[in-house]
């Protein structure tokens, strides 16, 4: 079972969290966003083999949402931090 | 191929089973194929077989990184069925249904399809009207379908706890007769022999680590064996399927996801039919061999390890144990994880790509395994003819930018929500 | 009750003073409290424990563990009764009952035998060979295939007991309570750290309980009881034992199953029978030990013939002798002081046929010291007897050990004790990710690269000698709690007696002569053989998940603990390859099996998920209403009056309500309360209508979409102040619309000043409808609520029945209707008062049984037609979409598959008659006659009899519905046999202008 750091409440295990996607999707911007950047922002993925940035909602605790920094072969935590910060190491 | 038979079995009997021949070669890779094949899963073996069998393309090559039928095919709950409510995947299931349905004598090796049924448990009322309109659109699809009450689901599954007293009452279910379970590993080996016997070189410890791309269209694939020269790539590799088509600079609308499946201890049967419940999120079937096999949501979160962690086994177990109160004594056996193709509309991609000559089979979220025979059959024609079958017309790439989704459950593109 | 005669009448650590009696099919023995089954079963001379699961071939004990692979027994009867349990951890209690398993009609004879008979037919896979011709049989033969296989039997009664779960912390867990373990929880407790100690055994000391060794000159286990004593005096240290670490998970999560109850007959009362540990540990140590290998050789598998280390066991921990006389057969150094420690016992030692040419004197010396001669450079190539073993046969090997050679001999014997070498318990090393290691040396799998923050120490990483263990348990748990932030030095390791070296000489299949026949078991529970791994080899299944998989090798209750390696070895021998060439199999949780019980803890049954009520529920169940799930809600469906039906009360509920009053309680709605400076801006981005000019004190319908542009949700938004909202949501995705406003304010709108939170729970509701709804509160209102003050649409704040409340006028119903929100506790009186005050004017209360059939009525869509797949425009929301505004779901509602003509719209469907209802989940279908595949047109998503109109009607979506008003369809349901001409009309079918409502 993962233990993931919330930057607000600290260490909390996995069941408190609900896990929120990919966080390194750009959200169009509402004016000048195509429907290609739509379709490319809604449904593809890099969907990478190592290193992933996504967001958990930290749902049983303080519903901050959470970007983690995560091998998704090993499930390793590398790093967390708030959903818009530039998270350091493992590669991505 | 030596012929499978209770009399060759007899026959090898009085040799002491010294005789018995390879069930496939173990060749070397040649230069060039006309079609290689990434991945010796079920689907990827099926595709060689059906190029064979079906098309005349007998110069095929199905590479595998590690061994044949090592991954997904291996490792899921072997349900079989074709309940479904949307006509693109109703009409292909039912297809694989029916293939299914005469597996073991065409492959000529027993794969064990035990059609014992498949019922689906409604909780309330909206799900009976749900799985009412469903069971109505298999039927009309072609498909078998048949309603039952709370007592007719009792008396399929005598141990369920169909009492008032349930946290999610039993309503009733939907039960499709010529559904059921396969020995999973079967398939792969069933596949492998007959594609071996047709010409099919079945590589396996070959990892793909490139593809190469000229002018639009593939060229060849890099190994940890060398390149390999191939008119046409296919991909079979479920749960990876965006790792390789990233060797291909595709990105695709799917994600990886772990899955986690289960067995108790085997014991005598005491389980005559395969039930489901989605409102308790599990379903439960018990193998030739006694064990109950489990599985229920995912782990929620990307990955590519096959393992998962623990609060999944709980909530599977604690959902078994609840609609079977008498299961709380056995013993959990084992677990393990698999890793899952979660496309964006729960809804398989067997598809051409914008590359000449790659072709992408994946997407199969959890339900990959009873497709096998149906998808390797409509992606050997997509391959061979270079372009889609009529059952797979719908589980094109581009439905996603066109707004053609498949979305079964309607949850929209959350990918783990399928 | 029989003697005991295999008890020695002194020795072992069972009290002789508490006879314990039990039985074994049928029969009554006695055991000694101390003892397992097992241990009691052979005191017994009970050597025929079980039948194996291919063959059925007479079965008895191998080991003294979680190793054993045999022994299994069904125990108990009734709700209680429990299959495949191994003897050798059962431990015994007054009355217990325990039964053979897959033999019928009786262990001695059973019919099931013949498959050995016919052995031949049935090499590994041969099922994937036959059983084709003709197919339609394959159903019978399956049958016959499940009956045989199986073993043990489920209860068929619910599980009486209780199971709990406890959550842990600490700084580090030692996994196993031998030498090593023992000595890693003293230093890492010593140093201050809070650690968890657990052994799967009752009795603490791992291999030293069933060995003479002494440390500092005193017998061990003085030494172990010390040990114990000290952890647990020291308040930061939690000592369990009776438990098992079942799995290593990831971040160091561990689960361990604690077996509280499972000595006695039954839990004493409030015990639960398992507790099951999730432990977050900062650091491991994992001390697991080591199993002893079995050989591979001629019918290997008579009962009788035993790993060395079991009957040692046996002979000093419970004073029994597993047999009369032995043979042991060894390949190493540990069965000498097995070998001296059984002879003590009194068993006569016949031979130690040792399978190395060159015997170290001391282990010779050992043997002269009991009168045993040694057979060097010889093998036990068969076993004989049926229901024990009678005698053996032994050869003598050539030099590389792959041939028998010189004269057999046959030396008589009840009992063989074999050691071929030991195999560390890496598994949970393996379930962390660690990477494994094969020592040539040692003939094993040894932990090799760590992966979590583990270490390993003892006999689990290859260290076999006591001294050895010890200091790696002091070093592992000085270097764990240092690790974890307590600086720890390793305590000086104390003098010990054993100082045996292992080192094995490898022979995985013993050969097998020309003249002899029989089958080498290497997976004995599965009955797999050697010959069958060999079968494997030559059909192409040659990767080592190949082999498990084609000849279930390892696949069993034992998953494989003695005949992995012995698998993995014979295939290497055949490939020839290296051992790690041909990899080891993943060791998957659990370590051994564990309860389904225990794995689900409280949360099971009636308790598997929330339940959430209203503070109205006691009303509701007082007033007969049966109740429907919503998500974890319970609702009520409807109020049934003297002898009706629940479809006869939703009649009259749904018919009273049109024309007089009723309420219903409506608070399983989700509740947001959004605030900020940019609420309103945030709403008008969230919903596809327009927010920006809500005034305040005025309510809205809206519609959301998904980023797909399908729809998601719908509810109201009421402006409370200027920048304070109320959001509703429909009760299913309350938690999702939540989590999605969320996200979308923290996450991609973070330069929105807005905030949210949910308060489905501090607002109850009620919904109060009907021609005389406003008469009816205005009695208890404390404002005024007229049209003037409270138009539609309108909300305001009030006191009703004298407590605080917030007042909508919305019409989920179709009629002239409120909703009040109060604080829950509140809820019943207003209810009740409500109730009283409306009664001359007939007030009744309503279920969502008639809600749902009046919102039918009047074309409101819920989950049949919200059902993901649908946009706004199929669902008659087109016009709502704003065309000067972006909102979420508005790109991508574009695409042409979305926007196209073709799809499925909102219309509402009658019988043609006029009277037949029409079918429940029916497909809309022109020609019903036609033979499948059938095109559909449509689906029917809601249908309800109309109280109001008198007749049935429906909702349903069909492909170009709107265009089709009018036209004649079927609504055909073949699951049921339901046909029904439907006249398509508009899906609103009572007071299409909304004048009731606004009354």
């Amino acid at each position: 079972m993962l233990e993931i750091k919330c930057p607000w409440c600290g260490a909390r295990t996995q069941t408190e969290f609900t896990y929120a996607g990919d966080a390194t999707l750009d959200r169009p911007d509402a004016e000048t966003g195509s429907e290609e950047d739509w379709y490319e922002y809604v449904y593809l993925r890099d969907n990478p083999r190592g290193a992933h940035d996504e967001l958990w909602q930290h749902s049983a605790g303080c519903r901050r949402y959470v970007k983690v920094r995560r091998d998704v072969t090993t499930h390793e935590i590398i790093a967390t931090g708030a959903p818009g910060a530039k998270l350091d190491g493992g590669g991505s | 191929m030596t012929k499978y038979s209770i009399f060759s079995l007899a026959r090898n009997a009085l040799t002491e089973h010294r005789n018995w021949t390879e069930a496939w070669r173990s060749p070397d890779p040649k230069p060039a194929y006309d079609v290689i094949i990434i991945g010796a899963g079920g689907h990827g073996l099926g595709t060689a077989y059906y190029l064979a069998r079906n098309h005349g393309i007998t110069n095929v090559a199905v590479l595998e990184k590690g061994y044949l039928g090592g991954g997904n095919t291996g490792r899921n709950t072997t349900i079989v069925r074709a309940n479904y409510l949307l006509e693109g995947n109703e009409h292909f299931y039912e297809h694989s249904l029916k293939l299914w349905e005469g597996m073991s004598q065409d492959l000529n090796f027993n794969v064990m399809f035990s059609q014992r049924g498949v019922i689906n448990l409604a909780h309330s009322d909206p799900q009976v009207d749900a799985f009412q309109r469903r069971g109505n659109a298999m039927i009309l699809n072609g498909s078998d379908a048949v309603f039952l009450n709370r007592a007719e689901v009792q008396a399929r599954a005598p141990l369920l706890d169909c009492s008032d007293g349930a946290r999610y009452p039993i309503k009733g279910g939907l039960l499709q007769p010529r559904a059921g379970t396969a020995r999973h590993d079967a398939v792969a080996w069933g596949y492998a022999r007959a594609a071996d016997a047709a010409g099919v070189d079945i590589i396996q410890n070959c990892e793909v680590t490139g593809i190469d791309i000229e002018g639009g269209r593939v060229t060849s694939v890099q190994t940890t064996r060398g390149a390999i020269k191939a008119g046409k790539v296919g991909t079979a590799v479920a749960g990876h399927t965006g790792h390789v088509a990233a060797m291909a600079g595709l990105r695709l609308p799917i994600e990886s996801h772990v899955l986690q499946a289960m067995v108790s201890e085997p014991v005598k049967p005491c389980l005559d039919t395969v039930i489901t419940s989605g409102a308790v999120h599990c379903y439960i079937s018990q193998s030739d061999k006694g064990e109950l096999v489990m599985g229920g949501d995912l782990d929620f979160y990307n990955s590519y390890a096959q393992r998962g962690n623990f609060p999944s086994i709980e909530d599977v177990v604690a959902s078994v144990i609840s609609m079977f109160p008498a299961f709380g004594r056995l013993r959990l056996m084992r677990t393990w994880g698999g890793v899952m193709d979660m496309s964006m509309d729960g809804s398989p991609i067997i598809s051409k790509t914008p590359i000449d000559g790659f072709y992408v089979n994946g997407g199969w979220c959890y339900g990959g395994f009873k497709a096998t025979p149906g998808s390797a059959w409509v992606y050997a024609h997509t391959i061979a003819e270079d372009r889609p079958h009529a059952l797979n017309e719908c589980f094109h790439l581009s439905r996603f930018a066109r707004g053609y989704t498949i979305d079964e459950h309607g949850s929209g593109p959350t990918p783990g929500a399928h | 009750m029989s003697a005991q005669p295999y008890r020695n009448a002194e020795g072992g650590r069972v009290d002789r003073r508490r006879p314990v009696g039990f039985t074994f099919d049928g029969k009554r023995y006695q055991g000694y409290a101390g003892d397992t089954l097992a241990a009691a079963l052979l005191a017994n001379g009970v050597r025929l424990v079980g039948r194996s699961f291919k063959y059925h071939r007479p079965r008895g004990i191998v080991g003294a563990g979680n190793e054993e692979s045999n022994a299994l027994v069904q125990l108990g009867t009734g709700a209680r009764t429990e299959p495949n349990l191994p003897a050798t951890r059962v431990e015994l209690y007054e009355g217990l009952e325990a039964t053979s398993q897959n033999r019928w009609p009786s262990l001695n004879f059973d019919v099931g035998a013949i498959n050995a008979l016919m052995h031949r037919l049935f090499p590994a896979g041969f099922y994937y060979k036959t059983f084709m011709w003709p197919a339609k049989l394959w159903p019978l033969y399956e049958h016959a295939i499940r009956h045989i296989a199986g073993m043990g039997r489920t209860a068929t009664a619910p599980d009486p007991d209780t199971y709990a779960h406890r959550f842990h912390h600490c700084d580090v867990l030692v996994c196993g309570g031998g030498p090593a373990g023992l000595a890693a929880a003293l230093a890492a407790a010593r140093a201050g750290a809070r650690v968890v100690i657990a052994d799967e055994n009752a009795e603490w000391g791992g291999m030293l309980r069933s060995r003479t060794d002494a440390i500092d000159g005193r017998p061990a286990l003085e030494w172990v009881a010390d040990a114990v004593a000290e952890l647990a005096r020291l308040p930061e240290v939690t000592v369990l034992p009776r438990t098992t670490v079942a799995g290593y998970y990831d971040h160091n999560m561990l689960v361990l199953d604690e077996r509280v109850a499972d000595h006695k007959p039954a839990p004493a009362n409030h015990e639960p029978r398992h507790r099951l540990w999730q432990v977050r540990a900062r650091e491991v140590v994992l001390a697991t030990g080591a199993l002893e290998r079995p050989f591979v050789f001629a019918d290997n598998d008579r009962p009788g013939v035993m790993l060395t280390s079991a009957a040692q066991h046996y002979a000093n921990a419970h004073g029994v002798r597993a047999g009369g006389n032995a043979v042991v057969f060894a390949n190493n150094s540990s069965a000498y002081p097995a070998a001296r420690d059984l002879a003590a016992a009194g068993i006569g030692i016949q031979a130690i046929v040792d399978v190395r040419a060159e015997v170290p004197d001391a282990d010779r010396a050992m043997a002269r010291g009991i009168g045993a001669g040694v057979l060097a450079g010889h093998a036990v190539v068969a076993a004989h007897g049926a229901r024990q073993v009678t005698s053996v046969t032994v050869m003598a090997l050539d030099a590389d050990a792959t041939g028998a050679v010189g004269e057999p001999r046959e030396i008589l014997c009840d009992l063989v004790c074999q050691s071929a070498g030991w195999t560390p318990s890496v598994h949970l090393f393996s379930q962390s990710r660690g990477k494994l290691r094969y020592d040539d040396g040692l003939t094993a799998f040894v932990p090799d690269r760590s992966f979590q923050r583990e270490r390993s120490a003892g006999a689990a990483k290859g260290t076999f000698d006591l001294k050895g263990c010890l200091a790696e348990g002091f070093a592992a748990g000085a270097a764990a709690a240092t690790a974890a932030g307590f600086p720890a030095a390793a305590p000086a390791t104390p003098d010990c007696s054993d100082d045996t070296e292992v080192r094995p000489r490898a022979i995985w299949a013993v050969p097998l002569p020309v003249f002899l026949h029989g089958k080498r078991f290497v997976d004995h529970q599965n009955d797999v053989t050697a010959e069958d791994v060999g079968l494997a080899y030559r059909e192409g299944y040659r990767s080592v998940e190949h082999l498990k998989r084609y000849t279930t090798l390892g696949m069993g209750t034992d998953q494989g603990r003695t005949s992995n390696v012995n698998g993995l070895a014979v295939m290497a021998g055949l490939r020839s390859d290296a051992i790690p060439t041909v990899g080891t199999t993943t060791f998957r949780q659990p370590f051994t099996p564990i309860p389904m019980g225990a794995v689900a803890g409280a949360h099971a049954h009636a308790d598997v998920a929330p339940t959430r009520v209203s503070a109205l529920y006691d009303w509701h169940k007082a007033h007969g209403a049966p109740f429907s799930t919503a998500g974890y809600w319970l609702r009520p469906q409807g109020y049934p009056r003297d002898g009706e039906t629940l479809a006869q009360a939703t009649q009259r509920e749904a018919r009273h309500v049109r024309t007089h009053v009723g309420v219903v309680d409506v608070s399983t709605l989700g509740k947001i309360d959004l605030q900020g400076r940019d609420a309103a801006e945030f709403l008008n981005r969230l919903y596809i209508n327009g927010f920006a000019k809500l005034a305040v004190g005025k309510c809205r319908y809206g519609v959301m979409l998904r980023d797909d542009g399908m729809v998601y949700d719908d509810g109201t938004v009421t402006r409370i102040a200027e920048h304070r909202y109320l959001v509703t949501t429909t009760t299913v995705h309350a938690g999702g619309v939540m989590s999605h406003m969320e996200y979308l304010a923290q996450v991609e709108w973070p330069e929105l000043d807005v905030r949210m939170i949910s308060v489905t729970d501090d607002w109850a509701g009620i919904a109060i409808a009907g021609p005389r709804a406003r008469d009816v509160l205005a009695r208890l209102a404390a404002a005024d609520i007229g049209d003037a003050a409270l138009p539609f649409m309108g909300y305001l704040e009030t006191d009703v029945a004298g407590a605080p409340a917030r007042l909508f006028r919305i019409s989920f119903s179709g009629e002239l209707a409120y909703e009040i929100n109060m604080a829950p506790a509140h809820m019943p009186h207003v209810w009740e008062a409500l109730l009283a005050a409306g009664a001359d004017d007939g007030i009744i209360a309503y279920g969502t049984e008639a809600m749902n059939v009046m919102r039918i009525e009047k074309g409101h869509v819920v989950t049949g037609e919200l059902n993901g797949r649908t946009t706004a425009g199929d669902l008659g929301f087109g016009p709502m979409m704003s065309k000067i505004k972006h909102f979420v779901g508005q790109p991508l509602a574009g695409r042409e598959g979305l926007a196209e003509a073709g799809r499925k719209q909102l219309v509402g469907l009658m019988p043609t008659d006029g009277r037949t209802p029409i079918p429940r989940g029916a497909q809309i279908v022109a020609d019903p006659a036609a033979r499948p595949p059938v095109a559909m047109l449509g689906e029917v998503t809601s249908q309800c009899v109309s109280p109001n109109l008198g007749h049935p009607i429906g909702l349903g979506l069909l492909v170009d519905g709107r265009a089709r008003h009018g036209e004649t369809l079927s609504a055909h349901s073949p699951l049921t046999g339901e046909t029904v001409a439907v006249t398509v009309t508009d899906p609103v079918f009572i007071d299409p202008e909304g004048e009731r409502l606004r009354g």
